[in-house]
């Protein structure tokens, strides 16, 4: 008989405070619980972790890698938003 | 993350991949560029990728039984916790490497039966027993070091999950050649028996360690898409001889004697080792070493014992999804 499906998680460590949650990698669980403490033996084995987040795979949505020339087109055109486009004069120093 | 990888069908793609995507994904490879999950990639790569990873994975949870066997006997407290921790940490590498292999869009499910089935391999050296004590050191000097060999090239492969993963177990694996370094250094250091001890599991381990690293290069069957692909980086002759050479002074500094008369170093340094029995290796993974039968009894009695506890979960998942919709329309 074949095996049947656990529900798949995706796991978020949060490694020390002041730093984000961040993605790890992904687990199987059947249930919030589980998961959690899935995460922790697997994620957390030498102190990585202050904080887990367990999330459904299937409940986050990804953009499309194949449009990602589309997608991310209007960050690469507009160098204005860098401070480096703007010039300021020597005399005044470090800004 | 890696959803939509399990979800879309890539049925069509199998027969009509256009020549453009197949160069453009080779220009990507050739670029160092990582593939990713969603990313296009032809047939063959990702059948390639799911059987290296998934062999991987399944030894990873195989490899754990030769070394669990020893839990219970370990002389002291300190091993004791020690091997433990090994043990651990093979299991968690084994979940890393099916949840890589799941996002080529086989589940981890499907790929464990097929391990249970006797359809899958994993790597020969699990179906050698571990006799004595010395053995675990043996095991984690020189198995452990050869994977750590033939992994660390990995963790540049072509494939992100897969290299990310392998970044993981690379960093948790370095300790495990060590305790089973210091196991050695305490044998044979120790009375002329333990001496003899380790001795004995060296002799044991040298020659399945060397066919570890796969068919010599005139005759492995996978190497060259693979290299194509950088998913391998280096052919299997390159990492056995690396291997040899690091392992040569170590044995010597314990003292020990490798088992191979003819062994010589020649004029670059390099130890030049006798003709490897490959009959062996070939029997072994054809199912017929000293253990085969074994290891995959474990296995099975361990995924049948737990079937109970796999279900209870889902039912008790279901039960509560259940009440809380029943309250939610309330």
């Amino acid at each position: 008989m074949a095996t049947p499906n656990m529900p798949l998680w995706e796991v978020f460590i949060r490694s020390r405070n002041g730093l984000a949650h961040k993605h790890v990698g992904s687990l199987h669980a059947a249930d919030t619980t589980l998961a959690l403490q899935a995460a922790r033996d697997i994620y957390t084995r030498r102190g990585e972790g202050l904080s887990i987040w367990v999330v459904p795979s299937n409940a986050i949505t990804a953009s499309d890698p194949s449009e990602k020339g589309m997608m991310f087109e209007p960050a690469e055109s507009k160098i204005y938003r860098h401070p480096t486009f703007y010039d300021v004069p020597d005399e005044v120093g470090h800004m | 993350m890696y959803t939509q990888a399990l979800n879309t069908s890539d049925g069509d793609n199998s027969h009509i991949e256009d020549a453009a995507r197949s160069a453009n994904f080779q220009a990507r490879i050739d670029a160092d560029e990582r593939i990713e999950p969603n990313d296009w990639m032809p047939a063959a790569y990702r059948k390639t990728l799911t059987r290296q990873i998934s062999q991987h994975a399944h030894s990873e949870i195989v490899g754990m039984l030769p070394e669990g066997n020893w839990i219970t006997r370990a002389p002291s407290l300190r091993r004791k916790a020690a091997l433990l921790a090994k043990v651990q940490d093979e299991c968690g590498h084994g979940l890393y490497l099916y949840a890589a292999a799941e996002t080529l869009g086989t589940s981890r499910e499907e790929l464990v039966d097929l391990m249970l089935a006797g359809k899958a391999k994993y790597s020969s050296i699990f179906n050698y027993p571990a006799l004595t004590w010395a053995d675990i050191g043996a095991i984690g000097w020189l198995v452990d070091g050869a994977a750590i060999m033939n992994q660390i090239p990995l963790c540049r492969c072509s494939y992100g999950p897969y290299a990310r993963a392998m970044i993981r177990v690379c960093k948790e694996e370095s300790f495990h050649q060590r305790q089973g370094f210091e196991i050695m250094v305490t044998l044979s250091k120790g009375t002329e028996e333990q001496k003899a001890m380790a001795q004995s599991a060296l002799d044991r381990w040298w020659w399945p360690v060397l066919m570890m690293f796969g068919p010599p290069d005139k005759a492995s069957q996978h190497s060259d898409t693979s290299t194509k692909w950088k998913i391998k980086r280096f052919s299997n002759d390159e990492l056995r001889q690396k291997f040899v050479d690091a392992t040569v002074p170590q044995a010597q500094f314990l003292g020990l004697t490798i088992p191979d008369p003819g062994m010589k170093q020649n004029a670059n340094g390099n130890w030049e080792y006798s003709a490897i029995d490959w009959e062996e290796f070939n029997q072994v993974l054809a199912g017929n070493g000293p253990c085969n039968r074994d290891r995959l009894a474990a296995r099975r009695k361990a995924h049948d014992d737990g079937a109970w506890v796999r279900e209870a979960a889902l039912a008790y998942a279901e039960k509560r999804k259940q009440r809380q919709h029943a309250q939610a329309a309330e």
